[in-house]
């Protein structure tokens, strides 16, 4: 059984594995089969994946062996990953954490696992998460739930919960994740690893299962800020394929990792350190603002006076989206078809029905009320104005501050079932992250310590848009002034 | 603005997923917590705000009219579940 | 009680891109089905559309050619509804804010012309099709058609009656094949109208219910649609009975209009921006390069025909049913005068569009070229041929034996107008019948036909039977 405490273990990252590889000290099959084996032993209890294939993932590894003895390896060729369920993947089954695709084969690749593949990394498989992304706990995925490494009675936070618990146990050095509400950076807090949300349109959405298509955005999971540039160095670029994806000249996202972070101005939104925060969470982000200041940063009061009125408004815009979204899961080209069924109507009703889970069925209801004719104006487009003024607030609040700083989630991990039965209170778990969302903006989450019960605690950290490699390096730099990021789950690290 | 059983059957017909009475009553107590949520929106005054559908204020990029894409009816319909034909099977289509 | 009918048109328009609105397929009509189908069009997890910049340059072209506004940004929106042959179960359209907005289209009923007004034109995507052939009693769907660019064309309900509507439709789809933004091919719903008729007491302002009439896919079928609807409408308010808004179908068979749904079942569509499509800009430069690059347009042509040659507006109508038709005519009138001009136009509009016709041809495919049929008009002008030698060369020119001068050598068949030889021919002829000589001065006037007819067979039909009859007058009267 695994254990809730906190111990000084240690963690393998992206960059240790890749200079491994580079020394010739081990080789990708090695590496990969040792994944494998630990995925092997602990995934039944912690269900961080829902598909595994050993010989699929070696046959990579072997290819990237190969390449590497040819001299033409990448930064990190050989390096094996984690992808959430999310991404199509040739030839693997992509499920999206629901029945409605249990049994579907991806016959392409998204535009991220192509990166990825390209680079030569090996997938070890595709993790759980909530069903079609909409869930903050990882509890509505069809495949079960997801454990916390750290304690097993809880949640290891969603939708991206399966990548957060698989790097967190050790069961991958890093992983895909996507966030449309923070469902990158709530399960990275709760885990006790990294997450970042790049500024949207950085990340290709093509062969992303959509959600919310204005808000979702892929980004990396790993142990440290490092890791995270690592791997968007590779996940980042322009793709034709997608109108929104952004054409920028490509940048290393850890070129600015060393900057010291002297004269740093770190905006501290009033609305962040409200009532809203647990005790232990509060301890532990007012701590971390503390040592930002040792190493020479200024904290800023700011202010987002919108902010209080993200979650409703996100719970227009994203259900509204997902309804039509998905639309196209309708028993007629691929997914679930119900078995029994009369007519057209009847077949459409019953597929989905029994295709969908009861979050997502309750998602496409909302949203498809808010657009049904007579509503749309007073909650459709009201909430897309809100939606400017809440960007507008970030606009305003930048002008004071590089970074703004708060957390990420308002409490620990909470335990399975706590907040199932009340979707309210499960969706304000990302009243701190679903503002980024809204403007655009990137975000990340950082390990900063541990609450009650030694549950680990995330820092949020949130940019101007194109601002990642400076959001990299003022994690980073506090990353070298602590260690809470090399924690890991006793018990779980090899 | 309070929801009724009927726009919950209403959404879940127009949204085509079968409900029964159970399901709606349950599902109407539920999506009134969400509504009670969302109706906080009505306290902000949004005269004159633009609407804002996207992340980006970018325009449109487009294509070329070119031919990209060839057949893959096999692959593609290998997880389909009824076809004959090459077409896709459906309960019968009445106009 | 006298009724006035009120007519508006949608038509859907496919445009004639290589590739579809948004993805890499071909559009091409005919494959196996699902051949033409990708991932985008199938809608598969996770793929996302891409707008082709030809569908836009096409719409533009028909803005400006209309005389329309050209809107940037335009938005593309989301129309939501569950259906088989819509894979993603919305449609990308463009609602709140179309590329083309306003415009019109000039019309001709009879003598009478006038301008429908357009309301706008947008860019949308169509459906697959649905084959109800038997599949145990289930339709199959082919997804092959899904993703094709289409233009909507939406008029003003501006028109009085069936006639007008077609006219519309019919100016409507030579503009568009004259424009080249579609190939026009209504069997292969190319091209497709939907009528939203009404009808109201003769002078009153107010518009009565309309239905609309689905998917006519011929003029003959437009005209039959509106006329049966017209009459059933009138019939139920003469009956006491109230119009309800619904759609209906044609059934061609029985011509008969069909309610296929009511008010009641209307969708609720759910418009709203997609979020995988950024607005769409059209920049002051791009619209003058499009201008830049615009053909002369059907009624530019047909006033330059009637001022250059005196055509009637019928006549230069005719000549600009289609851009190949018009610059047939052109380059066969080039340089000419106007009787020239005119008879260039008589033999289109006659003898060869009545062997196209027959061979079933386009103007494009025609057997004898422009600068051919000049030629043989030109002998006509210059009185080397006669309308029947004319005609005999025109079969030969389109049986290929060359071109006119060529066939009139082979055959001999030069008219004589040599007035010496002729005066010689006439002499002969009166001489060798001197009883109809005889009776003609008598009085019998048919007499003298028969040796008009005399001197023609004399000279196997050379002879140009104009001078024959002046110099037989003179000779008969000395
Ligand atoms: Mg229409
Ligand atoms: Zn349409």
């Amino acid at each position: 059984m695994l254990v809730a405490a906190p111990s000084a273990m240690s963690i393998t990252t992206l960059q240790q594995i890749a200079n491994r590889l580079a020394a010739g000290e081990c080789s990708s099959v090695e590496v990969t089969q040792d994944y494998i084996n630990k995925i092997n032993e602990l995934n039944k209890s912690l269900g961080c994946y829902i598909t595994i294939d050993a010989e699929r993932s070696l046959t990579q590894a072997r290819a990237a062996d190969a390449r590497r003895a040819a001299g033409k390896a990448g930064a990190l060729t050989g390096v094996p990953l984690a992808h959430k369920d999310i991404f199509c993947a040739k030839g693997w089954l992509t499920t999206c954490g629901s029945k409605m695709l249990g049994n579907f084969v991806a016959p392409y690749d998204a535009h991220v696992v192509e990166r990825c593949d390209t680079e030569g990394m090996v997938t070890l498989g595709k993790t759980n998460m909530d069903e079609f992304a909409m869930g903050s706990s990882n509890e509505t995925s069809h495949f079960g739930p997801v454990r916390n490494p750290w304690d097993v009675t809880r949640v290891p936070g969603g939708s991206s919960g399966g990548s957060a618990a698989a790097v967190a146990a050790g069961l991958a050095p890093a992983a895909t994740g996507t966030d449309t509400g923070g469902s990158i950076r709530q399960p990275a807090a709760l885990t006790g690893i990294c997450g970042l949300k790049p500024t949207y349109g950085l990340v290709s959405r093509y062969g992303m299962i959509a959600f919310a298509s204005s808000l979702d955005q892929a980004g990396p999971m790993a142990h440290t800020a490092a890791d995270l540039g690592l791997l968007l160095n590779v996940m980042a670029g322009h793709d034709p394929r997608d109108s929104t994806s952004l054409q920028r000249p490509a940048e290393d996202y850890n070129r600015d990792l060393e900057k010291p972070l002297k004269g740093l101005r770190i905006g501290l939104p009033r609305e962040f350190f409200g009532d809203g925060m647990s005790a232990d969470v509060r301890r532990a982000t007012d701590a971390a603002i503390a040592e930002y200041q040792k190493l020479g940063a200024q904290p800023v009061e700011v202010s987002l006076p919108n902010m209080g009125l993200s979650v409703p408004v996100y719970y227009v815009l994203a259900p509204a989206e997902a309804s039509s979204n998905l639309s196209r899961f309708d028993g007629v080209r691929y997914g679930h078809r119900a078995a029994e069924y009369g007519d057209l109507l009847d077949m459409y009703k019953r597929s989905r029905a029994g295709g969908f889970g009861a979050e997502v069925k309750r998602r496409i209801l909302i949203g498809t009320y808010v657009l049904s004719h007579g509503y749309y104006d007073a909650y459709y487009i009201r909430a897309q104005k809100l939606r400017r003024l809440i960007a507008q607030d970030f606009a305003q609040a930048f002008k004071a501050c590089d970074v703004i700083m708060g957390p990420t989630s308002p409490t620990t991990a909470f335990r399975l079932g706590e907040k199932s039965a009340d979707p309210v209170q499960m969706y304000l778990s990302d009243i701190y992250t679903i503002a980024v969302n809204l403007a655009g903006l990137p975000g990340m989450s950082i390990p900063c310590g541990f609450g009650e019960g030694g549950l680990p605690v995330g820092l949020q950290i949130v940019g101007n848009y194109f601002d990642e490699a400076r959001m990299l390096n003022v994690a980073h730099q506090y990353q070298l002034a602590t260690d809470w990021h090399r924690r890991a789950p006793r018990g779980v690290t090899a | 603005m309070t929801l009724k059983l009927d726009d919950v059957r209403r959404a879940a017909h127009l949204a085509r997923i079968a409900i029964d009475d159970t399901e709606a009553e349950a599902t109407l107590a539920q999506l009134d917590r969400v509504f009670s949520l969302i109706g906080q929106m009505q306290a902000v005054d949004v005269s004159g705000i633009e609407p804002m559908a996207h992340a980006q204020d970018l325009m449109l990029r487009l294509r070329d009219d070119r031919v990209t894409e060839g057949n893959q009816r096999e692959l593609f319909q290998s997880s389909a579940p009824e076809t004959e034909a090459g077409l896709y099977l459906v309960p019968k289509v009445i106009e | 009680m006298k009724w006035e009918v009120v007519i508006g048109l949608e038509t859907h328009a496919q445009l004639s891109t290589l590739s579809k609105i948004f993805s890499g397929a071909p559009t091409a009509f005919g494959a196996e089905p699902n051949t033409q189908a990708c991932g985008v069009d199938i809608a598969l997890p996770g793929v996302l559309p891409v707008l082709n910049r030809g569908a836009v340059e096409r719409a533009v072209r028909f803005g400006l050619a209309v005389g329309a506004k050209i809107n940037s940004p335009s938005i593309f929106a989301r129309k939501n509804y569950f259906y088989p042959d819509l894979p993603k179960g919305y449609q990308i359209s463009q609602y709140e804010k179309p590329i083309v907005e306003c415009g019109g289209i000039a019309i001709q009923v009879g003598d009478a012309e006038k301008t429908v007004r357009l309301t706008r034109a947008h860019l949308e995507e169509d459906a697959g099709k649905s084959l109800h052939e038997d599949f145990h009693g289930r339709s199959g769907i082919d997804l092959n058609r899904a993703g094709t660019p289409l233009l909507e064309i939406v008029s003003e309900p501006d028109m009085r009656s069936a006639e007008e509507a077609v006219a519309y439709a019919k100016a409507l789809h030579t503009l568009v094949r004259w424009i080249g933004v579609c190939d026009g091919n209504m069997q292969e719903g190319s091209f497709r109208c939907d009528a939203n008729v009404s009808v109201r007491p003769a002078g009153s302002d107010k518009l009565g219910t309309r239905r609309e009439i689905k998917n006519l896919n011929s003029f003959r079928f437009l005209q039959q649609a509106i006329e049966y609807e017209v009459q059933w409408q009138i019939g139920e308010l003469e009956d006491g009975r109230a119009i309800e808004q619904a759609t209906v179908l044609f059934d061609p068979d029985s011509g008969e209009t069909r309610m296929m749904r009511s008010k009641e079942d209307a969708h609720d569509y759910r418009y709203f921006p997609d979020p995988d499509l950024l607005p769409l800009e059209v920049t002051v430069q791009q619209i003058e390069a499009v201008r830049a690059a615009m053909p002369p347009l059907p009624e530019a042509r047909r006033e330059q025909f009637r001022a250059r040659f005196g055509l009637t507006p019928y006549d230069a109508g005719l000549l600009t049913a289609s851009r190949e038709l018009a610059d047939y005519f052109a380059a066969a009138a080039e340089g000419a005068d106007a009787k020239t001009g005119k008879l260039c136009a008589n033999w289109i509009s006659g003898a060869l569009s009545a062997r196209l016709n027959e061979d079933n041809l386009e103007i494009a495919a025609s057997r004898i070229d422009a600068s051919r049929l000049r030629g043989l008009v030109d002998r006509i002008a210059d009185g080397t041929l006669s309308g029947k030698m004319a005609k005999d060369v025109f079969d030969a020119m389109w049986a290929g034996e060359g071109d006119a001068d060529a066939i009139i050598a082979a055959k001999g068949l030069k008219q004589i107008s040599d007035s010496g030889t002729l005066e010689k021919i006439v002499d002969d002829v009166l001489t060798a019948n001197a009883q109809q000589v005889a009776d003609y001065r008598a009085g019998k006037e048919k007499a003298f036909n028969s040796l008009v007819g005399q001197a023609m067979k004399a000279t196997r039909g050379k002879a140009n039977p104009q001078q024959v009859n002046e110099i037989l007058k003179r000779k008969l009267a000395g």
